[in-house]
């Protein structure tokens, strides 16, 4: 069964189309990859999802609910979270806080319990905190717990934007390049995350990634993007093999 | 060095993480409910202003420090809490209801005032408050039935249970009145700062694009931000007018304001230690340059503006070399001490951060 469920986006900034009639779907349980050269229009596909950007025509569905009459702040609601491809992280806060605001969609309490710290609000916190000490354990990230994030490696950074999202308990996840400027191990890291997050978790991966290994290695199903549109769309190694996916990395002629 | 061995996730979630804390401030609290019988009434109205200054600091410290939108705009909201818990009460109201709803109805007004202010960012936002500083000068005055316009008002005597409180013939009373709403503002301070919408206050400061993909609405979290800041600055402004004595529509100017941010940069962007700090110096920077300055020159030789000056000065200083104010300053002494002899010169050192460009892409 498909859960998320892209038909005819197309968007345009100016006189660039980013995206182009492109239409695919991401089935419940699976990990599906987005792969193709900068510019492709990948991390747009992603926008349009979160609904930052507005598409110029298309439908987009999320388990059959329309996912266009969403605010930005409600896709978050449906269950869907996401990280960045140039992390976006709470800078001046540490780890703790950071995976805590994943958990903002499970908020319940009212402003007027939480100027006065009514006791469901510790209660709610202890939920959340439980919540977030297991992707804490899950991503290993105790040594952190109380870091400024300001202060972190990089590798690190990437680890707890995905925590972050995982917090949210979502059923969906988009992973913008996980893996771009990680090592070779925090790269193999990923990768036994990646696989347990969709095996263990049950939470459906779509991501986006240019490490042909770790695609690969995880994913069911790869879509190849050239210009906004679709090239090809298989199991990794059926795109690897497609001309056209040579073609359009290697250059024409080259093939 | 103190080291905390936390064995409860309440460790995090409860007013004072550990033992070492509850008592420093205890003690605090301690010292503040005796100060009056260990000081004179003279000192005892000079920190009753350092405490005022402070609730005003805290009130403007939620919005800057914490959702980091500066407001010039400020002095407004001393204004409109003054004027309506006056005008509340000479509708009758007791003190008791007059003052919380005199906050409270500066919040909403801050709130509403906000909605459309929140589409502006860092200095445009800024120069925007400023015409609310300079806008309430006029609505004042044209609003004279109500606020007495250019003559201004003189606040009645405090009321509470059949007790009187006035701030020149009783200022031990009014000093205890202004302790407990500090200490009030800054456990409501405390626990937004310990609940969701703190943590959303600091990721729509840090960075809009992902507060948003976890699901933080950031207009509204935005105007609940102006608007818990404003209902603290209205406590500060009616207690400012009762500090006074008397007020009118120059009171709250945008001089006020300017002081104000200045004050929670030099205490401390993002603490509440930050507003209190500042707030100290703001209340004794003036004393201190007479006295200085009458040492220097012989007294009665005036020098117009060196306040505002030496004011300017102490402030481009702390932006320069100590970016995190005089708390920021008090944490690396304290760990200095902690650690001796062992702190090494660049443990403070900032550490590179990360360019953040083409943020979506
Ligand atoms: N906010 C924007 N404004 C204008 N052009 C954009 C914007 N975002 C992306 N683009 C353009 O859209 C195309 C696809 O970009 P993007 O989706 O970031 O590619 P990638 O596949 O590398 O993630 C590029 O040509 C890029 O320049
Ligand atoms: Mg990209």
């Amino acid at each position: 069964m498909s859960l998320l469920k892209v038909e005819n986006a197309t968007l345009k900034f100016g006189g660039v189309v980013a995206v182009n009639d492109l239409s695919f779907s991401v089935n419940e349980g699976e990990v599906y990859a987005i792969v193709g050269p900068n510019g492709a229009g990948k991390s747009t596909v992603f926008n349009l999802v979160s609904r930052f950007y507005q598409p110029y025509a298309g439908r987009f569905s999320f388990d059959g609910q329309d996912l266009l009459s969403c605010k930005p702040d409600e896709v978050a609601d449906l269950g869907i979270a996401r990280t960045f491809q140039n992390i976006e992280l709470f800078d001046h806060a540490t780890v703790l806080q950071n995976l805590l605001v994943g958990r903002h969609r499970h908020r319940r309490t009212t402003l007027i319990e939480e100027l006065f710290f009514a006791p469901r609000v510790r209660q709610e916190e202890r939920h959340h905190r439980a919540a977030v000490e297991e992707v804490i354990d899950f991503l290993d990230l105790q040594p952190y717990r109380d870091k400024m994030i300001a202060g972190l490696p990089y590798g690190v950074r990437k680890v707890v934007e995905l925590g972050r999202a995982l917090a949210s308990g979502p059923r969906l996840l988009l992973l913008d390049e996980p893996a771009s400027g990680l090592s070779v191990e925090e790269t193999q890291d990923m990768r036994w995350w990646i696989d347990d997050i969709r095996k263990q978790m049950g939470i459906t991966v779509l991501m986006v990634e240019h490490d042909m290994g770790l695609v690969s290695g995880v994913s069911d199903r790869v879509l190849a993007l050239a210009d906004g549109a679709k090239l090809a769309e298989g199991t990794p190694a059926e795109v690897q093999s497609d001309p056209a996916v040579i073609e359009a990395y290697l250059g024409a002629g080259a093939a | 060095m103190r080291i905390q061995f936390k064995t409860s996730y309440d460790h995090d979630i409860r007013l004072f993480p550990d033992r070492h804390s509850l008592i420093v401030y205890g003690a605090l609290i301690l010292l503040a409910l005796v100060l009056p019988f260990l000081i004179n009434e003279f000192y005892i109205g000079e920190v009753t202003n350092v405490l005022i200054w402070a609730i005003a600091g805290l009130g403007l410290m939620l919005l800057t420090g914490q959702t980091g939108q500066a407001s010039l705009g400020h002095a407004a909201f001393l204004a409109i809490g003054c004027y309506t818990n006056t005008i509340l009460i000479e509708q009758g109201l007791p003190f008791l209801l007059a003052f919380p709803l005199a906050g409270v109805i500066t919040g909403v007004v801050g709130a509403i005032i906000a909605i459309p202010a929140l589409r502006l960012h860092g200095i445009y936002l800024a120069i925007a408050t400023i015409a609310l500083s300079i806008l309430a000068d006029d609505i004042i005055v044209l609003l004279e039935p109500w606020t007495g316009g250019v003559s201004g008002k003189f606040p009645d005597v405090i009321r509470v249970f059949g007790m009187e409180i006035e701030r020149w013939t009783m200022p031990v009373r009014f000093y205890y009145l202004v302790l407990a709403v500090a200490v009030m503002c800054t456990l409501f301070y405390r626990n937004i700062l310990r609940s969701p919408l703190g943590r959303a206050f600091d990721a729509v400061r840090d960075s809009e694009v992902s507060a948003t993909a976890m699901g933080v609405h950031i207009a509204r979290t935005k105007a609940t931000a102006f608007g818990l800041s404003c209902m603290i600055t209205g406590w500060a402004g009616a207690l400012m007018g009762y500090y006074a004595g008397a007020f009118n529509n120059e009171t709250f100017s945008l001089v006020i304001s300017i002081t104000l941010l200045m004050m929670i940069v030099i205490g401390g962007l993002g603490s509440i230690h930050g507003a209190f700090f500042g707030a100290v110096v703001v209340a004794f920077l003036p004393q201190g340059l007479s006295i200085l300055k009458d040492s220097v020159l012989g007294s009665g030789v005036a020098i117009p503006g060196l306040e505002t000056g030496v004011f300017g000065m102490i402030l481009i200083l702390f932006i320069l070399f100590e970016p995190m104010g005089l708390y920021g300053r008090w944490l690396k002494i304290r760990i200095w001490f902690e650690l001796f002899p062992f702190a090494r010169k660049d443990m403070f050192r900032r550490q590179k951060s990360y360019l953040k460009t083409e943020r979506l892409r």
